[in-house]
């Protein structure tokens, strides 16, 4: 127990250490007016970073490759760094009404007696079965690829869990009382993995592929052949997992 | 009973029972609101499990609405005149129990205080979106039609006007067969099979209704349903009764025989506790087999009150039919990794169970309640009655075309 935690206060030390040097190093301040700034985030991945405003690209589609040879069974470090980055702290008695928008999954083949263990979630589909159903267009796929929810329009239905094949749909069961400003969530709504979006958007890597503490999560652009994610996939052999849905996930397993 | 012959009973009967349909009204919508409050953690369904008992109630409601419509249909479009004089309460049930459906579904919608979002957004490709265009429709249509049936100014064009109803309810019980036919990832559903599934189920579960109501109306007003339509009326329900079981053994058939399908099968029809209970006793025997009986066997069907008995049984059956499709459905897991042992923090690879908790089937009484509501006003304020000229029918030889 201790392990996993000791390297979740690592990860949040590492990312403390990152924004910092961010804040004191890389952010240009631009002065626009007496009290008004223009603030851009530069530094190391400050190729990927947008201003707020500015919508997200095309020309990138954002994807993860999990190594399942590299992740341990009795590791949950990036669904305890997920759930700290996006306030979801759940009180619900019944585990099953509660929020899961990563969970790690033991796979065994009943063949071989071969074990796998990996982190599910949302795999941002490139034709997403839950933006396909959702009746108001709360379920939406950005221009980059990432699969979100609006929480203003959506009305709580819960047809779009209903058409993931993941299960990676959640259901806010109850009134949230704590919440991460930048992470919006709401009773009666339903929500899912957004690759950190919010992050995504400033430059940094999702808290989950942040706190790996095997490294087994690689996250990046798809469709730059340059990215590390992109050359690996193009050098190994990876999986789309239910590929006979043939919705193009964003998210690739190695070693299943 | 004879309460044609003294109003004042009558009156005070009628009062009683709007009273306690609208007292049923009055709970369902107050389950809604303590739903709405507390959230849906008050209630069974879950993030598996995540259409209810609501859904089995609404989703009755709307497919038998658009189901009793088709009393008017056969005399309309397909010329039946028997069937010209109960069009217009044909028309009213299916007004009444299509509000009363999407009233359930609004009310346990998570933010049902975003209904003009559901409204002012439309997603071309959600079959719900779709769903959103067909029920408003519906009841323009329907709302035109019972026009042209019930003002004389209007008659000449009931005709087109049937028609146009007539079409416009097969589209929206195929919308409603889609919610579940597109739906790719869950091994109960997915098949094209299930539109025309349900516009059957609908044929005969709308029968039912209709049959039960009028027989209430008929002895409300100390009347009795001439033999030869009583007659035609419960052989046609047998035909629908007997159509559905076909659909149904084609859909598990198809399922059973794709073997990616048949573990879900196997538990469904054989080991999944309750699914298979209320699919071969509460579906089979008692939604089927009993109701054939009693139409077709003579011995049986002579008996007072077989053909109401048969009708009731048939919507007890449906009831549990969707139960088995509905929750059924989606107490199976998922099937993300084939052919592996899996399991996890959210319950990946376990079947799941499903309790409904009261809230949520006081919501389902509630839209009871409200189709009762509003047929027992309807019926009171308006002409709706299906009263039958017997010489002249039998003079034209309409009794038997």
């Amino acid at each position: 127990m201790n392990e996993p935690q000791d390297k979740v206060q690592d990860s949040g030390r590492r990312g403390f250490i990152g924004a910092a040097a961010a804040a004191g190093a890389g952010l240009g301040v631009a002065a626009l007016a007496p009290g008004l700034h223009l603030i851009e985030v530069a530094g190391a991945t400050s190729a990927t970073a947008r201003a707020a405003g500015e919508p997200a690209p095309s020309t990138v589609r954002w994807g993860m490759l999990i190594d399942t040879a590299k992740c341990a069974s009795g590791c949950d470090a990036c669904v305890q760094a997920c759930n700290t980055e996006n306030g979801i702290v759940e009180t619900v008695k019944d585990a099953r009404q509660g929020s899961q928008w990563i969970r790690k999954i033991d796979l065994k083949d009943p063949k071989n007696g071969r074990t796998h263990s990996l982190p599910m979630m949302c795999q941002h589909c490139e034709n997403p079965p839950c933006v396909d159903v959702c009746p108001t267009g709360a379920s939406m796929k950005r221009a980059d690829g990432i699969v979100l929810v609006d929480r203003h329009i959506c009305i709580g239905c819960r047809y779009c869990m209903m058409a993931c094949p993941y299960k990676a749909r959640s259901f806010v069961h109850q009134p949230l009382d704590t919440q991460n400003p930048e992470v919006p969530r709401g009773i009666g709504c339903v929500e899912s993995c957004t690759f950190c979006v919010q992050r995504v958007d400033k430059g940094m890597q999702p808290a989950c592929v942040e706190a790996c503490p095997e490294g087994a999560m690689l996250f990046g652009d798809l469709n730059d052949p340059n990215s590390g994610i992109a050359q690996r996939i193009a050098r190994e052999a990876t999986t789309q997992v239910r590929a006979d849905l043939k919705l193009n996930v964003g998210v690739r397993y190695q070693g299943i | 009973m004879q309460l044609a012959q003294n109003p004042r009973a009558e009156e005070r009967n009628f009062y009683l029972l709007a009273v306690l349909g609208g007292l049923v009204t009055v709970i369902g919508l107050a389950a809604a609101l303590y739903m709405e409050h507390a959230g849906h953690v008050v209630t069974g369904m879950n993030n598996q499990v995540v259409w209810g008992m609501p859904h089995v109630f609404a989703i009755f409601l709307i497919v038998a609405a658009s189901g009793v419509l088709n009393v008017a249909s056969i005399g309309s479009v397909f010329g039946k005149v028997v069937y010209k004089s109960r069009a217009p309460l044909s028309g009213l049930l299916a007004l009444a129990m299509l509000a009363a459906g999407l009233a359930i579904i609004m009310l346990d919608l998570g933010r049902a205080d975003r209904l003009i979002v559901a409204m002012t957004h439309f997603n071309p490709t959600s079959m719900f979106g779709w769903n959103v265009i067909l029920y408003p429709g519906f009841f323009a249509i329907v709302g035109i039609y019972l026009w042209t049936l019930m003002d004389r100014k209007m008659n000449p064009y009931y005709k087109p006007a049937g028609l146009a109803a007539f079409i416009w309810r097969l589209l929206l019980t195929t919308g409603t067969g889609s919610i579940f036919g597109f739906l790719v990832a869950r091994q109960a559903y997915q098949s094209a099979v299930i539109a025309p599934m349900f516009i059957i189920m609908s044929f005969a579960w709308g029968l039912a209704v209709f049959m039960i109501v009028q027989k209430a109306m008929y002895a409300w007003n100390d009347m009795t349903l001439h033999p030869q339509i009583r007659s035609r009326m419960k052989n046609l329900l047998g035909t629908f009764v007997a159509a559905v079981f076909y659909f149904v053994m084609v859909y598990h058939l198809t399922n059973l025989y794709f073997a990616k399908q048949t573990a879900f099968e196997q538990f469904i029809l054989l080991s999944g506790g309750i699914f298979p209970l209320l699919f071969w006793g509460g579906y089979v025997v008692l939604g089927t087999l009993v109701p054939l009986l009693l139409i077709y066997v003579p011995n049986l069907a002579s008996l007072r009150g077989s053909v109401f008995f048969a009708a009731a049984l048939v919507i007890l059956g449906a009831f549990c039919l969707l139960f088995v499709f509905i929750i059924g459905g989606q107490v199976f897991p998922l099937e993300i990794f084939p052919g592996m042992e899996v399991s996890s923090s959210f319950f990946d690879g376990k079947i799941d169970s499903y309790a409904p908790t009261l809230p949520e089937i006081l919501l389902g009484l509630g839209g009871i309640g409200i189709a009762f509501t509003a047929t027992a006003v309807g019926v009171r304020v308006l002409k709706f009655l299906p009263q039958d000229d017997i010489a002249k029918l039998e003079s034209a030889g309409h009794m038997l075309d």
